[in-house]
């Protein structure tokens, strides 16, 4: 669904990423881990195609460069805070995107049902929680139902009702077969919702694991610790520095 | 439309249209421009302040002769020239500066970005959304004015000369607005392409005249030379091409006046809307260039 390759990142003398390469499958949900300034918000904005960068990346086989558009009608994006005019109404903000989206009325009516917010249609943005507004977010983020959902820390806005609906709507689309490419600043939703972490560090790849649940991935567990089960990705591990196994070494020293 | 049609691969000529503006696309875009327009009150705001400098200076040209109301089309449109010159290119600059730094600085760009549209298409739509919105303020602003002057009972048969200047305006507008977009488009931070507007601003409006002033004596510029320069700043070409319109003679404008009039003789008004044309083109091309390859 996405293949990264090669990608390079500088601003100025900063070196934001510095040859990270990623496969992610279709259906895959996979989270980017790391410190602030680890090059996370940057992959993902040039996965979106807003920053120019070194190497390729792709979207089902299409250059996000040479086909940016093509490319991102494949993809939802949820930014981090609902960037939404206040005086918007919940319906508006749906009609107009549709448009861009190519989505109907029917779709509209859908999502908005999806996300809990068909009885919010006429309420404006400004008065919507936090928790609202995100799952408005997702509503405009599926129009046109792409198969790809890019996430930037969606839920770091929110409190504890807010994130949790919200990631149970997140893991309803990701059992649907959404392919889900998230960051995250909280263990819980990363443990819960990804098939696999990729942590970066000063713009490379320092760990691809799988976490391997039970069966039913939302039923609670022990500790993040636990839960996580790193293994080594045979498939897509190039990392460029040693590979350990040892949870302390995969970020879950910054995840507890 | 299904979903499967939406995202399944598409064709080599499909890819290769992609490439170029989506009508449909850029539609929307306007749509939501003037729509963003309207909700930030600017145009209505713009509207009111046009219309009240315009109905002021239509009844101020009647001060000193005794009479009351407003003044005629012609005078109304002669006394209008140098007001429009100062007050079009400080909205039109501001407001294209303003639209795409805001929507940088609020973040909502990079979302729009992230939609399956191109950067050159969201560029212009939002020129031309602002284009519209712009000009249909002034377009308040003027219909208001010439409304009551035909109802004042003092119309005169100029109302050729007051649609020209009308016509002028809003290539000025479009003009400034282009080259606001370009601002925004070069300098990141909203605060610091303010600045540089409002300089620009000053620039066009004061020191240009003394600047051109200051070099033709400094350096014993030729008239050619002196009239080339004037071209540079779409206000004179604004001042020449309206003054062209009145059917009067250059001459007020002095020997640059009288030297495009010899040189260019009936074509002078053809020729000013040519060079105001460029001002418009040329700002708006480089404009989308910068914007489609700098970081947002």
């Amino acid at each position: 669904m996405i293949r990264i390759e090669a990608v390079r990142k500088r601003f100025g003398r900063f070196v934001a990423l510095d040859g990270v390469d990623l496969d992610i499958a279709r259906g895959e949900a996979v989270a980017l881990w790391g410190p602030n300034g680890a090059g996370k918000t940057t992959l993902l904005r040039c996965t979106l195609g807003l920053i120019n960068f070194k190497g390729r990346i792709t979207i089902d086989g299409l250059d996000i460069r040479r086909h940016g558009k093509a490319a991102r009608r494949r993809l939802g994006y949820i930014p981090q805070e609902s960037i939404l005019p206040p005086d918007l109404r919940v319906s508006e903000a749906m009609a107009l995107f549709a448009g861009l989206r190519r989505a109907n009325g029917e779709e509209v009516d859908r999502l908005l049902a999806l996300v809990e917010l068909d009885a919010a249609r006429s309420r404006r943005v400004a008065d919507c929680s936090g928790g609202m507004r995100q799952r408005l977010s997702l509503a405009l983020a599926l129009l046109g139902e792409p198969p790809l959902l890019v996430l930037d820390e969606p839920t770091s806005n929110l409190d504890a009702a807010g994130r949790k609906a919200f990631l149970d709507l997140i893991l309803e689309l990701k059992r649907a077969g959404k392919t889900i490419l998230f960051t995250s600043h909280r263990p819980d939703e990363v443990h819960m919702a990804a098939d696999r972490i990729v942590t970066l560090e000063n713009g490379r790849v320092v760990g691809l694991e799988r976490v391997i649940r039970d069966a039913d991935p939302q039923r609670p567990t022990q500790g993040p610790a636990q839960r996580l089960s790193p293994q080594r990705d045979a498939q897509h591990a190039r990392p460029q520095q040693p590979f350990h196994d040892a949870p302390s070494s995969l970020g879950l020293g910054v995840i507890a | 439309m299904n979903a499967a049609a939406r995202t399944a691969a598409p064709s080599p000529r499909a890819l290769a249209r992609e490439r170029w503006l989506d009508p449909g696309n850029l539609t929307w875009l306007i749509r939501k421009e003037m729509r963003d327009a309207i909700r930030n009150r600017w145009m209505i705001l713009y509207a009111i302040a046009f219309t009240l400098i315009s109905l002021g200076v239509a009844s101020g040209s009647r001060l000193g002769t005794g009479m009351d109301g407003l003044a005629g089309y012609g005078k109304t449109a002669a006394s209008l020239i140098n007001v429009v010159m100062l007050f079009v290119p400080l909205m039109g600059l501001t407001l294209g500066v303003t639209s795409l730094a805001g929507e940088r600085e609020r973040g909502s760009l990079a979302y729009l970005l992230a939609q399956p549209v191109s950067r050159g298409e969201v560029y212009l739509a939002k020129y031309l959304g602002q284009s519209i919105s712009f000009l249909a303020a002034l377009a308040i602003g003027f219909g208001t004015t010439a409304a009551l002057i035909a109802l004042s009972a003092s119309p005169d048969a100029h109302t050729e000369a007051f649609l020209w200047l009308a016509g002028l305006s809003g290539m000025l507008g479009l003009s400034m607005l282009a080259i606001g977009a370009l601002i925004a488009a070069a300098v990141r931070r909203p605060g610091s392409a303010m600045g540089v507007a409002i300089f620009t601003w000053l620039a066009l409006a004061f020191l240009s005249d003394l600047g051109l002033m200051g070099a033709s004596i400094a350096f014993r510029l030729r008239v050619q030379d002196i009239l080339a320069l004037s071209l540079l700043n779409p206000g004179q070409v604004f001042k020449l091409a309206s003054l062209s319109g009145f059917e009067a003679s250059l001459d007020v404008l002095g020997p640059v006046g009288l030297y495009a009039q010899r040189v260019l003789g009936d074509s002078v008004r053809a020729a000013m809307l040519g060079v105001m044309a460029l001002w418009i083109l040329v700002p708006l091309a480089i404009g989308a260039i910068v914007f489609c390859r700098r970081p947002i």
